[in-house]
């Protein structure tokens, strides 16, 4: 058993190194002297330095921000009302809705992007539009839309039903109960649902590459644009630098959750203590 | 006292009998809220429909009509054309699939019998690299895998090739050699697939086998079942949910994917992804072919999919990383 045991540990950890090895070479050459991606030729940060000059990386690094705060924030608020909307329906309308709610979830991004491409470019053709930053947001708000239903759902599920019951007893509005006792209760599967429509709208290729049109770019596609040509370190300069925000993050984060935990077990057990 | 015992006045009790209480929410509310509440999802009802049904259907017209607009099965004659991108596609998910549970599923299990700290830790650690840009996390692997690239370079510097080309030395028409060949290879795209959505296939079935009630484990082993009999009989069932949704999680993306293939081939090797991209980009723009194209691999998909659901179900949390 214990043998078994240090074989899966070995197992992971060399899992890990296969997923780290790339990301670290990765952040290394964002330090190189050189543009070359193989050859060490000394520690520079002129890369990051021309990074911050560099309008179309900068550029395209708005826009990401822009299209993933912009449609993460409105598919949070699309989504939250329409899981409430869902779980007061009947099943026979619930299910075969989820369903289709589920299809961007389960389809490949091609055929998400592509879809949607056909879609704007042929309503674009009658209304007069083209592609471009609202198409781009429209696509982005449609794929985030399911995620931010599926963590809330069992958050509604959860709930108590009595808790509508009782709120509407003490002379809640049905406007008053939404907003004063179900969106409360069920604000970690909204925030929840937030981030991973946010992430998944950073993290987007494909779908924009479709429904963005010429006119605009993403950070993704200003990458996708140079690795057909040739990737400046100026590229790494930019992970390096993202992928040092989000580790910060998740570090605060984390070691807030563990002090949090640990005061409640302190608490729990001064309590346990004084009823002994 | 006037708080606790509301449902019990009379109103309230009058409001059961009516049979009030059955609806889901309010005997005050009753109908009206159901049907209030019911109605927040209008709009997204609206949205599913025309972001998400109609554009489906568009696919489906195009891939039946012509240039002219006019009806025509003729986007599908010259698909056998074709069937070789497709059964490299299929062939290369599926090897991509498989690796990603051969070093997937023994990692998850190893993650899930480590300490719940030590747990956590590695779950972030695993998601951490998604937060990278998943073409850099790509293009990264072409500085390793070139000709000229830090794997070779370091065979090299270990004197591997000189060790190769020396026990060749003696045979007839030998060429040395320089490098592996290891980019521009269907190994290349087969890695790189695995690379990217290898945490896709761990996570859902770690979180699968971490929900697994030890008491019964414990009852196999009091039963007297060894710890081998205790994997096959208890844990490889309980968790085949998790390996189902991993491999949708996986073999979707993958079946799909151009980049990985553009990027870590630069074209040599053509899949479905590259062929359906090459229709609605560039210069042979043809969305009719490429819809028709999109609908066959959708079919495959949701063929795949349904022969998966199958063997159980997995699918919600699949999606709830």
């Amino acid at each position: 058993m214990t043998k078994k045991y240090a074989g899966g540990k070995l197992l992971t950890a060399l899992t890990y190194i296969f997923l780290y090895a790339p990301i670290v070479v990765l952040i290394v050459f964002s330090f190189n002297g050189s543009k070359s991606r193989t050859v060490w030729s000394g520690f520079t940060l002129d890369w990051y330095k021309e990074l911050f000059g560099d309008k179309l990386i900068m550029g395209s690094l708005q826009t990401t921000l822009l299209v993933s705060v912009a449609a993460s924030a409105v598919a949070a608020v699309i989504g939250t009302f329409a899981a409430i909307g869902f779980y007061s329906m009947k099943k026979r309308w619930r299910g075969p809705l989820l369903t289709i709610n589920n299809i961007p979830v389960i389809n490949a991004d091609i055929i998400t992007g592509v879809s949607l491409s056909l879609l704007f470019v042929s309503a674009g053709a009658v209304l007069n539009f083209e592609l471009g930053f609202g198409t781009l947001l429209l696509a982005h708000i449609s794929f985030d839309i399911p995620y931010v239903i599926l963590s809330v759902m069992p958050k509604l599920y959860q709930l108590d039903r009595n808790l509508f019951e009782a709120a509407q007893d003490l002379g809640c509005t049905w406007f008053q109960t939404v907003y004063k006792v179900v969106i409360p209760e069920i604000l970690p599967g909204i925030i929840n649902g937030l981030l991973i429509a946010f992430t998944m709208s950073v993290d987007d290729f494909v779908v924009s590459y479709f429904t963005a049109g010429s006119s605009v770019q993403t950070l993704s596609m200003t990458i996708y644009a140079m690795t057909r040509r040739r990737i400046s370190p100026k590229i790494n300069a930019i992970s390096t630098l993202l992928f040092a925000v989000v580790l910060i993050l998740l570090v605060v984060v984390n070691m807030r959750e563990a002090r949090q935990h640990k005061a409640e077990m302190k608490k729990a057990n001064a309590l346990k203590g004084e009823l002994e | 006292m006037t708080r606790f015992p509301l449902r019990r006045t009379n109103a309230g009790r009058r409001m059961r009998r009516a049979g009030a209480l059955k609806s889901a929410f309010t005997p005050a509310a009753g109908f009206f809220g159901r049907f209030r509440r019911q109605s927040f999802a209008y709009p997204y009802v609206l949205w599913l429909a025309l972001f998400v049904v109609i554009p489906i259907i568009l696919i489906a017209v195009y891939a039946f009509t012509g240039a002219d607009g006019g009806f025509t099965p003729g986007n599908f004659s010259g698909m056998m054309d074709y069937a070789p991108v497709f059964g490299r596609s299929l062939w290369l998910a599926f090897l991509a699939t498989v690796i990603c549970i051969i070093i997937g599923y023994p990692a998850a299990l190893a993650i899930s019998r480590m300490r719940p700290r030590s747990q956590r830790i590695l779950i972030v650690l695993l998601m951490l690299p998604m937060w990278i840009n998943f073409l850099l996390r790509t293009y990264a692997w072409m500085s390793l895998l070139e000709n000229t690239g830090l794997i070779n370079r370091l065979l090299a510097s270990l004197g591997v090739f000189d060790l190769i080309n020396a026990l060749h030395a003696g045979t007839p028409g030998y060429a040395p050699i320089t490098h592996f060949r290891l980019i521009n290879t269907d190994g290349a795209v087969v890695l790189g697939m695995v690379y990217n959505y290898l945490p896709f296939m761990i996570l859902p079935i770690q979180s699968v086998i971490v929900k697994i009630d030890p008491s019964v484990i414990e009852a196999a082993q009091d039963l007297g079942a060894d710890s081998r009999l205790v994997f096959r009989k208890v844990i490889l069932p309980l968790s085949l949910s998790g390996v189902i949704s991993g491999v949708t999680m996986v073999f979707v993306p993958a079946v799909s994917t151009f980049v990985i293939s553009k990027l870590l081939s630069n074209g040599t090797v053509m899949l479905l992804g590259d062929l359906i991209e090459m229709q609605f980009t560039g210069a042979a723009y043809n969305p009719h072919l490429g819809s028709a194209i999109s609908l066959i691999m959708m079919i495959i998909v949701v063929i795949c999919m349904s022969v998966m659901s199958r063997f159980g179900e997995g699918r919600e949390q699949a999606v709830r990383l």
